[in-house]
């Protein structure tokens, strides 16, 4: 969108293009591009953090497996408070879909690298994954009592029916805000710290923008943790729902 | 500067739709402004309502996240 003639060129979105490794163009299902690998050293990025620093277990840990056991028990305990203790089964796949956004969120952050949580596909089909679960599950778990959850007993009984739809509607934009949100921050973040740094074209404003941009990469840093722990809390939530659908 | 009447409007209605982004920093800013000043009378019980302070900001910013959505259709989809 940058005009000719306009001396900067900016080209902020260009990070997120989807590229083959091989080379060539078409991208099949089958096809390694930048997108699975960098989903893929994220996958690594867990396994280094959880397999091989508690492989050893001594008693005095090691600072891979301090970092380990706090992340274990940070989760655990959050799932505990918001959801329950009956929902401690759901656990694994809860500090899963942490772990992931969090490698995935930081690896972004390498200079050069792919933001994957910056697609909406990759989002998306983890929001979905969690919609379905709570459905599933709640139905399951309460039969047809899951639909109590859009009934609230605390409202006066003639609002009831318009809460109720209000309820549904706002169930169903769960996942579209849940994915969204992920999306959204990171894919925003990334694209600012390369409009920052696009200023560094101009020679004056240049020591300005090297600035701005270790500010703002500063910010992502936040970001990066904070969005993956929002995804992680609102799961939990979600889940909370299923498990008990009464107000 | 040549372009159709179509364009012009995808962009404007992209820049309003980026007034939602504001809206949602007030809600933002709202949830944590009041959890610092609940925080700040009694310190011992805010340790534990920091989840629910995350929540709250969640909810408050899913419906900026909601604009943010309609600039980007308007953007590239429409």
């Amino acid at each position: 969108m940058a005009s000719e003639g306009a001396g900067l060129e900016f080209h902020p979105m260009d990070q997120f293009i989807v590229k083959p490794l091989f080379g060539g163009d078409v991208i099949h299902w089958y096809t390694p591009t930048n997108a699975t690998l960098w989903l893929f050293m994220a996958v690594l990025a867990v396994i280094g953090l959880m397999v091989l620093t508690t492989s050893r277990r001594a008693i005095v840990p090691t600072r891979g497996q301090s970092v380990a056991e706090l992340t274990y028990g940070f989760i655990y305990k959050m799932v505990e408070d918001v959801t329950g203790k009956d929902a401690i089964k759901f656990f694994p796949y809860i500090f899963t879909l942490f772990l992931f956004i969090l490698c995935a969120n930081f690896l972004a952050l390498i200079p050069m690298s792919f933001s994957t949580t910056s697609h909406l596909a990759v989002t998306a089909v983890m929001a979905l994954g969690v919609f379905l679960t709570v459905i599933v599950v709640g139905f399951a778990k309460n039969g047809v009592g899951f639909l109590k959850l859009f009934w609230l007993t605390s409202a006066p009984p003639v609002m009831r029916p318009i809460l109720a739809v209000l309820e549904f509607m706002l169930f169903f934009a769960r996942p579209v805000s849940h994915s969204v949100r992920l999306f959204g921050a990171i894919m925003a973040g990334h694209a600012v710290v390369k409009v920052f740094a696009g200023f560094a074209q101009v020679t004056a404003a240049a020591p300005v923008a090297i600035l701005g941009v270790v500010a703002i990469y500063g910010l992502e840093m936040l970001v990066a943790a904070i969005q993956a722990y929002v995804f992680t809390i609102l799961t939990c939530v979600y889940l909370k729902d299923a498990l008990h659908p009464h107000h | 500067m040549e372009g159709n009447i179509a364009e012009l409007g995808q962009f404007i209605g992209a820049g309003l739709a980026a007034i939602g982004s504001g809206a949602a920093a007030i809600g933002v800013g709202h949830v944590a402004g009041n959890f610092l000043a609940g925080a700040l009378r009694n310190p011992s019980a805010a340790a534990s309502q920091t989840a629910t302070l995350f929540i709250g900001i969640a909810f408050a910013e899913a419906l900026g996240i909601f604009a943010f959505l309609v600039a980007l259709l308007l953007m590239f989809a429409v």
